[in-house]
């Protein structure tokens, strides 16, 4: 007994010493979710695994050729046996699949009250923008306990964004925006890895998840904010003068931006859409493409000339347009900085907003369309 | 086991011609066996070598050997050249061109000229792949995802789809020429239900080589056209769909795994009941199982793009399909096992690979399933879960199957045997090395560590350690077929069917004449009609009674085998 108590805690500081891992980290509400099906399928393809094992293994011992000229016995195997194995594994599967399906399905989309993260991956790092303005590069903080809707797309090539612990995982792909929700449960750091191989530095596109408790959250917001998307995509909607055609008069020349999003629209097609944070986004780099029904193709595309995330911007403006222009009531930008929170590693939570203040209207491209034109009201050209 | 009395035929395929021309102008379906014999064992040894240096790099969390761009060199031409240039005409180029109409009682396959012409095209596709090495390599990884091969990348895409796009002709042609003889050349006698199940699976090998390979040739041509004319296809800067590359490349890719496995299915057919002297049971079932695989596998492409922002619907009826496409290969595994009941099992070298394909097989399948499950993908994608997946396909699968064909139709082949004591130890050697390099992966692979990463987190360390050390083991194993295989050829002990096993191939002289058969041989019964001694009585003290070694012929045909 003493010695197996001694070999036992050897092994332990064996096991420590290495730190080898065998599970990760459940630290979503999907991740005990993919765990359970995952041992379900690990005690059925296991158990399956070791039988056919150990029946060969038993067969081929027991009928070995013990002389050199031993024939095969006779032997009467039922063919109710072939239905058998063709019938049983078939319905296996379809649980496999059945639960897997269900499993997916049910997550697929994120719930309504999710808080909106945007996400840029570029080769090679990741950037998010919370609503609020906040900026990180290669760190994401969260709040524990609330969902958490990323939307990405990427700069250049394709990449995923995989947090092992959370177990999710999406792709993140040039110029069309994709999602991801998860809602973490408890507090701590975890990997987030890119996991479409993107190049020279994929394996160092990686970077932190921090979930916070929801005060905690809290304060680093407050220390963090530059002013909210929202009102960053406003003052960059002016400058572009997108406010020249889309005034919302009887002649206007653009449609009527407040209330669109998530509102049906008819587009000269005929087709009905709806107006999510792809068409949006399309309609601003590529207008031509889905045009609504009662307006003319006259609107300069902005592809090449907006940045992803000033794209982020204005996308967000036009989701937080109440009834009227004058109606948007965007998320007041945090007014006194906090201190950063306590314990917190200045280099990795680095906000890109604490470090570069500016808004980023500044940062405005000078476009070579008629876009750039100053903001007179008609003395534009029908740019939409 | 070893046969007395065994002399080489006088004049046979090997010795019936001299020279170089005899060689590279030959027209003989068994000289380009071996010409593809010769050409995929090198390009075997160079993507394993790349293996290595991959798995040397993982030895520890840093970049300490080389830097990323030359790592991801070496994970691209490791997959491209595998992939494409030995695991796909592995086994229908070599054994399958060898043994096809050997098997069938044909003098050759339908189109022996452009068989050679097919090697021909194999060995174009090799030197663009070989100068691409040589002038700096490709940093695509296998699947030359876009944008990144047709923008971003600054390395020898070009060249490299080109090489991948002729290679696919030779692929065609090969699965054409099979096709045609399968149909068309049987011996008399020789009905659908009477061939050998390599037959039947090297046919569905076909049908998928003929009918998938010129969607990956188009692919890669597209990828080539987008990177030098900027014509936008893919890259959506140019306004292409980059979505739209993986549905064109996995539409190819994945019924290629089936490329690459089924002939091993068919090969353990063959093996299972060569070392029971026994049918193998469910013959029809087996046979029919490989055509199902054929069609299935065109239709489940979309479960490699789960997480690739593809709708949930079309999602959910690929997974649906990926676990139809599972059947199949279950009932070939349940029929294997089925076949051991009550045979005559030896344990000679390509019996012990048999036995190892069908152990890693059935695992290798079994965690596809995993795969297959959206739910568990989304953990799953892309992680090192995948790469031991179907590193337990493509290693423990294919590449066992190959080298348990080798051992078993190596004396067809040369007329002599390889050291039997050898043989095993590098089969034992393999299994050991390959399940120590491949079983940490799927530990790691839950854990989350993404594929294609030199650098990674330093708690990945131990397992990734573990896997280093079996790849080594397994380099070892595959080092010594080659070493005693060239030995045999002069010095192996002259076998003409030492296993004693059924079949039109062992029927003529071993090396068979550069005509096959003297005589044009006439099949008048199903395949592995071995004879069998009547259901053994109770046992007496422990020890077995009535008659080991009836004299053949006493019991006729295995009857259990008659199903359908």
């Amino acid at each position: 007994m003493m010695a197996l108590t001694v070999s036992t805690a050897h092994f332990d500081r064996l096991v420590t010493a290495f730190r080898v891992p065998l599970f990760p980290e459940q630290a979503s509400t999907h991740a005990p979710n993919v765990d359970a099906l995952y041992f379900f399928m690990l005690a059925v393809c296991g158990g399956v695994s070791i039988s056919i094992v150990l029946l060969i293994l038993f067969f081929a011992v027991k009928y070995r050729r013990r002389t050199p000229d031993q024939l095969a016995e006779e032997a009467h195997v039922p063919i109710a046996l072939e239905w058998a194995w063709i019938i049983i594994p078939s319905l296996f599967f379809m649980s496999f699949f059945g639960w897997g399906a269900w499993l997916y399905f049910q997550d697929a989309k994120a719930p309504q009250d999710a808080l909106e993260i945007a996400c840029t991956g570029r080769q090679w790092m990741w950037k998010f923008q919370h609503p609020d303005g906040q900026r990180e590069i290669n760190t994401l903080h969260v709040p524990v306990g609330k969902p958490v809707k990323l939307v990405m797309v990427s700069e250049d090539v394709i990449h995923s964004m995989f947090v092992p612990a959370f177990r999710i995982h999406m792709d993140v792909i040039p110029k069309r925006y994709t999602e991801v929700w998860f809602q973490a449960t408890k507090p701590g750091t975890y990997h987030m890895f890119c996991s479409q191989y993107c190049g020279t530095e994929h394996a160092n596109m990686i970077g932190s998840v921090i979930a916070l408790e929801p005060h905690e959250y809290q304060t680093w917001l407050n220390g963090a904010a530059t002013g909210s998307l929202a009102l960053r995509g406003e003052a960059l909607f002016n400058k572009l003068a997108c406010n020249g055609c889309h005034t919302g008069d009887a002649e206007a020349r653009g449609p009527y931006l407040p209330g669109l999003y998530g509102r049906n629209v008819q587009l000269t097609t005929g087709e009905v859409i709806v107006a999510d944070e792809n068409y949006i986004r399309e309609s601003i780099i590529k207008p031509g493409v889905k045009i609504a029904a009662g307006y003319d193709n006259i609107m300069p595309g902005y592809d090449g000339q907006l940045t992803e995330e000033q794209i982020i911007e204005l996308v967000a403006y036009i989701k937080h347009l109440g009834k009227k222009y004058d109606q948007f009531e965007p998320v007041a930008p945090p007014t006194a900085p906090a201190p950063r929170p306590a314990g917190q590693d200045p280099d990795q939570t680095l906000p890109i907003g604490n470090v570069r203040p500016s808004v980023p209207a500044e940062q405005v491209p000078t476009p070579t369309s008629p876009a750039a034109t100053p903001a007179v009201p008609g003395s534009r050209p029908t740019s939409n | 086991m070893i046969e007395e009395n065994v002399s080489l035929p006088r004049i046979h395929y090997l010795n019936s011609h001299y020279g170089w021309k005899s060689w590279l102008l030959t027209t003989d379906h068994k000289r380009i066996g071996l010409l593809y014999m010769v050409s995929i064992t090198l390009m075997f040894f160079l993507g394993g070598f790349f293996a290595l240096l991959i798995r040397l790099e993982l030895l520890t969390p840093q970049a300490d050997m080389f830097n990323a761009d030359t790592y991801n060199k070496f994970f691209t031409l490791h997959g491209v050249i595998l992939i494409f240039f030995f695991l796909v005409p592995s086994i229908p180029a070599t054994l399958g061109n060898f043994l096809i109409p050997l098997m069938i009682g044909a003098k050759d396959v339908a189109f022996p000229k452009l068989n050679l012409l097919s090697w021909y095209i194999f060995v174009i596709g090799s030197l663009f792949t070989l100068w691409v090495v040589a002038v700096g390599g490709i940093d695509t990884g296998w699947t030359f995802y876009t944008p990144y091969s047709t923008t971003f990348a600054n390395t020898h895409v070009i060249a490299a789809t080109l090489g991948v796009f002729f290679t696919g002709f030779s692929s065609i042609l090969t699965g054409l020429n099979f096709i045609v003889t399968i149909h068309k050349m049987r011996a008399p006698g020789l009905t659908w239900f009477r061939l050998p199940l390599f037959i039947w699976s090297l046919y569905a090998t076909s049908i998928i080589q003929v009918l998938a390979t010129p969607v990956l040739g188009i692919t890669m041509v597209l990828v080539a056209v987008e990177r030098f004319a900027k014509v936008g296809i893919f890259d959506p800067a140019l306004g292409g769909d980059p979505i739209l590359f993986q549905h064109m490349f996995w539409f190819y890719s994945h019924p290629a795994v089936y490329i690459m496995i089924l002939p091993s299915l068919g090969v353990v057919s063959e093996l299972i009941s060569a070392f029971t002297w026994k049918r193998v049971f469910g013959y029809k079932f087996v046979a029919v199982s490989s055509l199902m695989i054929a069609i299935f596998s065109f239709i489940v492409w979309g479960h490699h793009m789960y997480v690739s922002s593809m709708s949930i619907y079309a999602g959910m009826l690929f997974s649906i399909l990926s676990y139809l496409v599972a059947v199949p290969s279950a009932v070939k595994v349940f029929n294997w096992t089925a076949t051991l009941y009550k045979g005559s099992v030896s344990y000679d070298t390509p019996m012990l690979y048999a036995l190892g394909f069908i152990g890693l097989f059935t695992i290798g399948g079994l965690t596809g399933l995993f795969l297959a499950s959206m739910g568990l993908d989304r953990h799953l994608h892309d992680t090192y879960f995948v790469i031991a997946h179907f590193h337990l396909i493509m290693v423990g699968g294919a590449v066992m199957g190959y080298f348990g064909g080798l051992h078993y139709w190596w004396p067809k082949m040369f007329g002599r045997m390889y050291p039997e004591w050898w043989g095993r130890l590098s089969a034992l050697i393999v299994f050991v090395g390959f399940n120590l390099s491949f079983f940490p992966q799927f530990i790691i692979g839950y854990l989350g560590m993404p594929r294609r990463y030199h650098v990674y987190a330093p708690e990945f360390q131990v397992l990734n350690v573990m896997s280093t050390a079996g790849s080594s083991i397994l380099g070892v194993g595959y080092l010594l077929p080659l070493v005693y295989f060239i030995w045999s050829l002069r010095y192996g002990k002259v076998a003409a069917n030492p296993w004693k096993a059924k079949g039109l191939e062992w029927e003529t002289a071993s090396p068979p004449p550069p005509e096959n058969f003297l005589e044009q041989p006439i099949v008048t019964e199903e395949a592995y009609n071995y004879p069998t001694r009547p259901a053994q009585p109770v046992k007496h003290g422990g020890k077995l009674t009535g008659g080991f070694a009836q004299p053949a012929g006493t019991a006729g045909k295995g009857r259990e085998a008659e199903v359908v």
